[in-house]
């Protein structure tokens, strides 16, 4: 598990290492995804990886353990909120209807 | 013995207090998002918030201080982020076989997503900050955020206003796809994973097990597209707002 997780930490961590470095508008998080797809198909190649056995895997586990528990992570930001109540209170119009047209929007066209 | 006051004024000042809470909350949450089986309007997320900020505001607890203790929580998104590579390579074959419609109906959502918020806000007198904390809305909650901070936008307001769109996505998928004629389930769960992130995809699961995939891919493609997509939006049109 420990092992797993200083896999994921080193992607997130050379990812913003990168983004930081280099000025780029990506976030750090989103740059380790990308380097931690590119490391699994690289394992992949020497056979240490493959599709059907990833979930088995410590790895496996732990991202999958990881992303179920994406809801509660969402949470401390969140409550932030209650630092930002009289925007929302001025913007609420605005922005609920925002929320409505481009919901709608994105599913008609994505279909 | 110290009095109940001293107590509280000792645990409410340690991250203990504010961790557990964090975590007992969302486990009721959830308790009741399971009981109402996974009503798209009984948003874990959206309880979650909407319970801890009442007890905030009612024991007075400055945010910081609660954010002490929740911090040990919201640090793990990073690692959960770059853990959705672990689908997006299990479902490489899919990804793959589908990537050309896949990829337009992709960029033509995120694209509709991010513009379309924007437009309809910006025709109200709505700061820049704001505007930038709603363009990533469609994307899943860890990866709007950043780009929410990265851009200068608020963060906590992008969180709430993702979880709002995720609700909104997973309850009017059903009229909106019915009245377009649209009976395909794969390209539905797609327009979902596009447009309501990862808590339509989280009630795609629990419909169909191909669907939840699909909707999984979407938020991992739909994540890295728009980290690239909002910024190029940001400094092509709200330049100097």
């Amino acid at each position: 598990m420990l092992r797993a997780l200083a896999v994921l930490l080193t992607c997130q961590l050379v990812g913003e290492a990168i983004t930081r470095s280099l000025e780029l508008p990506l976030p750090g998080p989103v740059l380790g995804l990308l380097i931690m797809v590119a490391i699994l198909f690289a394992a992949e190649r020497w056979r240490l990886v493959d599709s059907a056995t990833i979930d088995e895997t410590s790895l496996g586990k732990v991202s999958n353990g990881l992303i179920a528990t994406l809801g509660i992570l969402f949470v401390p930001a969140g409550v932030g909120v209650i630092q930002e109540l009289d925007l929302i209170g001025k913007y609420g119009a605005p922005l609920a209807a925002a929320l409505l047209v481009s919901t709608v929007l994105t599913l008609v066209v994505t279909v | 013995m110290e009095t109940p006051f001293a107590l509280w004024v000792y645990l409410s000042a340690t991250p203990l207090l504010w961790l557990a809470l964090t975590v007992v909350v969302w486990v009721f949450a959830d308790w009741l998002a399971q009981r109402a089986g996974r009503n798209p309007l009984v948003n874990p997320v959206m309880i979650a918030i909407v319970a801890i900020a009442l007890i905030l505001v009612a024991t007075g607890t400055p945010y910081r201080t609660y954010f002490n203790g929740a911090q040990f929580v919201y640090f793990l998104l990073g690692p959960a982020t770059v853990a959705i590579a672990l689908p997006l390579y299990k479902n490489w074959p899919t990804v793959r076989r589908k990537a050309l419609p896949m990829l337009a109906a992709l960029v033509a959502g995120a694209t509709t997503a991010i513009v379309s918020a924007v437009a309809v806000a910006a025709a109200w007198d709505v700061p820049r900050t704001v505007l930038i904390s709603l363009a990533p809305k469609s994307v899943t909650a860890a990866v709007a955020m950043s780009i929410s901070d990265h851009l200068g936008g608020i963060p906590a307001l992008t969180a709430v206003l993702v979880a709002i769109t995720g609700v909104l996505g997973a309850v009017i998928v059903t009229p909106v796809m019915n009245a377009t004629g649209v009976r395909d389930y794969a390209a539905r769960r797609f327009a979902v994973g596009v447009a309501a992130h990862g808590i339509g995809a989280a009630r795609a699961f629990s419909v169909d097990p191909v669907a939840g995939t699909m909707a999984g891919i979407v938020m991992g493609l739909n994540a890295v597209f728009s980290s690239l997509l909002v910024p190029v939006f940001v400094r092509l049109f709200m330049a100097g707002g």
